[in-house]
């Protein structure tokens, strides 16, 4: 009976304080945008909407926002439909040397990061006149994140019965007409996924964009992120609350959109 | 007419779509080509600039010349490049094989039998410090952990305790323990699950202990588990780039992880041929491990 | 509607291994015919290279008169019913039934109208607007049935159809396809494992082994007179007895026991052959009166059949099974008789009939 209670204790113990590791250092970022004059010190916030004025005022606060969702839709739809039609064709004909495709691909997305690779890609892009490129990093990104989707579209598909496709076949359906009538369909939930998966890891990248966009115009939230904190003099802390929030927010959204939707689908690399 | 005729053209076997082999190349082809270029390549480049004495800036620029291992060489012999490789070896174990793991591993052992809300508040806050952009997080330290102002000064009644000056490594590393703990605890979780009741049933018949329940019935199973997630996980952190969000290496490279090292050497210090040869070293080790990691996952299936 | 020929049809997989050998089989205009085996005997593989799903690597398909052996499996004017249904998961069941007519380009409102008429003779009519996730496994079968009904095919395929439902309604589903395929009339091969439902359904049927066709003939050709012991083991709820015997002068000397032989096979042994006897339990009556040429032996297990019961004697050591009506059961250790009825009993010389 003591046990028990002592063990009630412990468990409530241990508990509270995971909650407090895993809660105060994002307190900030819940009240520092709605307190007038924030300091670094948490404060209860007085309900304040001002400090999204300095957002406004900013001149490339909203635009570095509409830079991450450029990049970040892009590659997303690059990566979908690439990976989706690579993933279809691994998953359905057997050809030769699939296997070992797989395998390399799985090997790839594994070894070169961003970190490991991050010399060459400047100079690659250098060379190709893709520095300043907001398109030109969409290819790199989407390059990086080809193997994985790749991978994990060809599991989900690979686990969507063939009988669906045999028979609309069976019926005269064409190739086309299968893959446009049954497959996409089927593997939607698998594609928003993948799209989400995409978009959550360009929103949050940070190497890639500040190696490759050196014009400020053109960078994302990530990079004017760091900038804001980094740039001289003392840093402007309502600005950086609150542009801190409005770059955080669309994450938790989808976040809570898929987990809501699909369930946390396990992916093993969801998010790298 | 209807004679055994051959059809040596196997045009749809093994095809539930009929879409035969030359439009599923067709299909593989694009996404293979952005592949090819922009991450095989690049791979096999940063070898061949390795061997060079490339640099961002001045004559070497214009003309690098093949310098075969000098580079290697001046790696391995280098001061900065110990020193960080030493600093990457404490960041992984310290933050990922230490930190993430056990944390990860205890909340979801504590959590493994709930259901409703307090499950959902502590996984929902761990995830949440997972899938926050980094330079927000970053930022959210620096300000938690700011000698003057900080949250975490104030709370501890330490105001003047430099974190990120002084302990510039103990940040970066329960940093990290707090940002990427969420993996493993989802991992952990769901191979909690997978342990069948019956054997935790039997063994608590048997009279066994949380510790022995923990020891003969659930590690045996989970292993495969903890294996994986070790490996997948220290590759993480190996490459991780977010520690220059919060020192950028410093004070003194005293956090310079390896990461942080080639893009203060390479790209800040313009001597791109020396930083080619420092990534191939990360990228040999990527694969050592990532090589592990594929025959631990084949030999599971 | 259409008849169905293979002539010498062969499929080797990859590998080398022999799925299909050298068949040839005819299937009459508006045959009900079933392929039956065990698991890996190769009759989904046949099913699905009639179909088109696999390429045959030698032999013909014929279909009506034509020759479809390297045709598209959407331009054979067959349909098939799949072990899972295949019903698209994201169509509600007037779109699945009118699925093969809009592939056809038939206009929305006709194939519309065709599904409507089609689902209503199924009974499906109060679940037009469902989704396949909504329905019953029953009502899933029906579905699937409507949609090869609408294609007006030259043939239908079925894969299984039955094995997704329980017990109870397979009973019922199997009347209700049977009763269904003579009034469409439409040739249609099946393929199943349950050698219940073969008999019980088929007008005709193969019985398939390695992939290979170990009998063809109607369901009472193939039960009283398996063609080897193979199909003797294979077919029947309860097992044929077979039993190592030797011809003996005018008698056939099977477990001990001194039998008659059957008038079938007279004049057709030798004296001293080595032979199978093969009887099935519900070809023999029960006596618990000695009896000339009969398995004589000490009854040891017995089973409830329902109606009737299944006693095992023990005849010198060697198993043999008689089915009892119900209201005769003899009591356990006791002495009895299994006398085989002429004209039932077979013999096998090399696996196969004599």
């Amino acid at each position: 009976m003591t046990r028990h209670i002592v063990g009630r204790i412990g468990f409530y113990t241990l508990i509270a304080l995971l909650m407090a590791f895993f809660t105060v250092p994002l307190l900030w970022l819940a009240a520092a945008p709605f307190t007038s004059d924030p300091t670094y010190e948490v404060s209860l916030p007085d309900f304040t909407f001002t400090n999204f004025q300095a957002i406004l005022e900013h001149p490339y606060a909203l635009g570095s926002l509409y830079n991450s969702l450029l990049l970040a839709v892009g590659t997303a739809v690059l990566v979908v439909l690439l990976a989706a039609l690579a993933a279809y064709a691994l998953s359905r004909v057997r050809m030769p040397g699939r296997d070992a495709l797989l395998y390399a691909l799985l090997l790839l997305s594994s070894i070169i990061t961003g970190t490991a690779a991050m010399v060459p890609l400047f100079q690659l892009a250098v060379e190709l006149n893709l520095i300043d490129s907001q398109l030109g990093l969409i290819l790199i990104l989407t390059g990086g994140l080809l193997p994985a989707a790749i991978f994990m579209l060809k599991d989900f598909m690979d686990s969507t019965p063939k009988s669906y496709e045999e028979s609309a076949r069976v019926f005269g359906a064409s190739p086309l007409q299968i893959v446009g009538h049954v497959v996409v369909p089927l593997v939607r939930p698998g594609l928003a996924t993948i799209g989400v998966w995409a978009i959550a890891n360009v929103w949050g990248n940070f190497l890639m964009p500040y190696l490759l966009l050196s014009d400020i115009e053109k960078q994302p939230g990530a990079v004017i992120m760091f900038t804001l904190y980094t740039e001289g003099g003392q840093a402007n802390l309502p600005l950086l609350s609150t542009f801190g929030l409005l770059y955080s927010v669309p994450v938790v959204l989808m976040y809570l959109f898929v987990s809501k939707k699909y369930g946390f689908r396990f992916h093993g690399g969801i998010k790298r | 007419m209807a004679q055994a005729t051959s059809h040596p053209k196997a045009r749809y076997s093994a095809d539930a779509a009929g879409l035969g082999t030359p439009r599923a190349a067709a299909f593989i082809a694009p996404a293979m080509a952005l592949i090819a270029v922009f991450l095989v390549f690049p791979a096999l480049w940063v070898i061949y600039l390795g061997l060079t004495n490339y640099r961002l800036t001045g004559l070497a620029a214009a003309e690098p010349q093949f310098v075969g291992l000098d580079n290697f060489v001046k790696a391995v012999s280098d001061e900065g490049f110990w020193n960080s490789a030493w600093l990457t070896v404490q960041f992984v174990l310290g933050s990922a094989v230490i930190g993430q793991v056990v944390l990860g591993f205890t909340i979801a052992w504590l959590l493994r039998d709930r259901q409703g809300p307090l499950k959902r508040v502590v996984e929902g806050l761990v995830i949440l410090a997972w899938i926050l952009p980094g330079a927000v997080v970053s930022f959210l330290w620096i300000a938690l952990l700011d000698r003057d102002g900080g949250t975490l000064n104030a709370l501890l009644g330490i105001p003047g305790f430099a974190w990120l000056l002084d302990h510039p490594m103990l940040s970066i590393i329960i940093f990290n323990t707090w940002r990427g703990t969420a993996f493993s605890m989802m991992l952990y979780g769901a191979a909690l699950g997978n342990v069948p009741p019956s054997h935790l049933e039997s063994a608590r018949l048997a009279g066994a202990s949380g510790w022995q329940q923990l020891r003969d019935v659930v590690f045996p199973h989970i292993r495969g588990h903890i294996l994986t997630n070790l490996l997948l996980i220290s590759l993480w952190t190996f490459n991780d780039f977010t520690p220059f969000l919060l020192t950028a290496g410093g004070p003194d490279h005293k956090s310079e992880v390896l990461a942080v090292h080639v893009y203060n050497v390479a790209l800040r210090g313009g001597e791109l041929g020396f930083g080619a040869a420092v990534s191939t070293i990360i990228l040999l080790i990527n694969l050592v491990v990532a090589v592990f990691y594929l025959r631990l996952l084949r030999r599971k299936s | 509607m259409a008849a169905i020929e293979l002539k010498g049809l062969t499929k080797v997989y990859p590998g080398g291994v022999k799925a299909l050998d050298s068949l040839d089989l005819e299937i009459p205009d508006g045959e009900f015919f079933a392929l039956l085996g065990p698991s890996g005997c190769g009759k989904t593989t046949l099913l699905r290279t009639i179909a088109g799903l696999e390429t045959a690597t030698g032999g013909a398909i014929v279909i009506g008169d034509r020759d479809v052996t390297g045709v598209q499996p959407g331009a054979r004017d067959v349909a098939m019913v799949f072990q899972d249904y295949a019903l698209f998961p994201h169509m509600d069941v007037t779109d699945n039934i009118a699925y093969p007519l809009r592939i056809k380009k038939v206009a929305k409102a006709a194939r519309a109208e065709k599904a409507r008429e089609v689902g209503e003779r199924l009974g499906l009519a109060h679940l037009m607007d469902r989704r396949p996730g909504q329905l019953s496994g029953g009502q899933q079968q029906r579905v699937a049935l409507a949609r090869v009904m609408a294609t007006q095919a030259q043939a239908f395929l079925f894969d299984e159809p039955l094995s997704n439902l329980d017990a109870r309604l397979r009973l019922e589903a199997r009347t209700f396809l049977k009763k269904l395929q003579r009034e469409l009339g439409v040739t249609t091969v099946f393929v199943t494992h349950d050698q219940a439902e073969a008999l019980a359904m088929a007008d005709r049927m193969a019985v398939m082994e390695n992939g290979l066709i170990r009998q063809i003939g109607t369901p009472a050709e193939v039960f009283q007179r398996p063609a080897n012991t193979f199909v003797a083991s294979f077919i029947g709820s309860t097992p044929m007895n077979l039993l190592d015997g030797q011809v003996r002068g005018e008698r056939l000397e099977v477990a001990g026991c001194k039998l008659p032989v059957p008038s079938s096979v007279e004049g057709r042994l030798s004296e001293g052959e080595q032979i199978v006897y093969g009887v099935r339990p519900e070809y023999m009556t029960y006596s618990a009166e000695p009896v000339e040429g009969a398995f004589g032996g000490r009854v040891s297990i017995m089973e409830n059949l329902g109606a009737a019961h299944l006693v095992t004697l023990e005849v010198n050591d060697t198993l043999v099974q008689v089915v009892v009506p119900e209201g005769s059961e003899p009591p356990l250790g006791a002495e009895g008789f299994a006398v085989p009825k002429d004209g039932r009993a077979l013999v096998y010389r090399d696996g196969n009939v004599v």
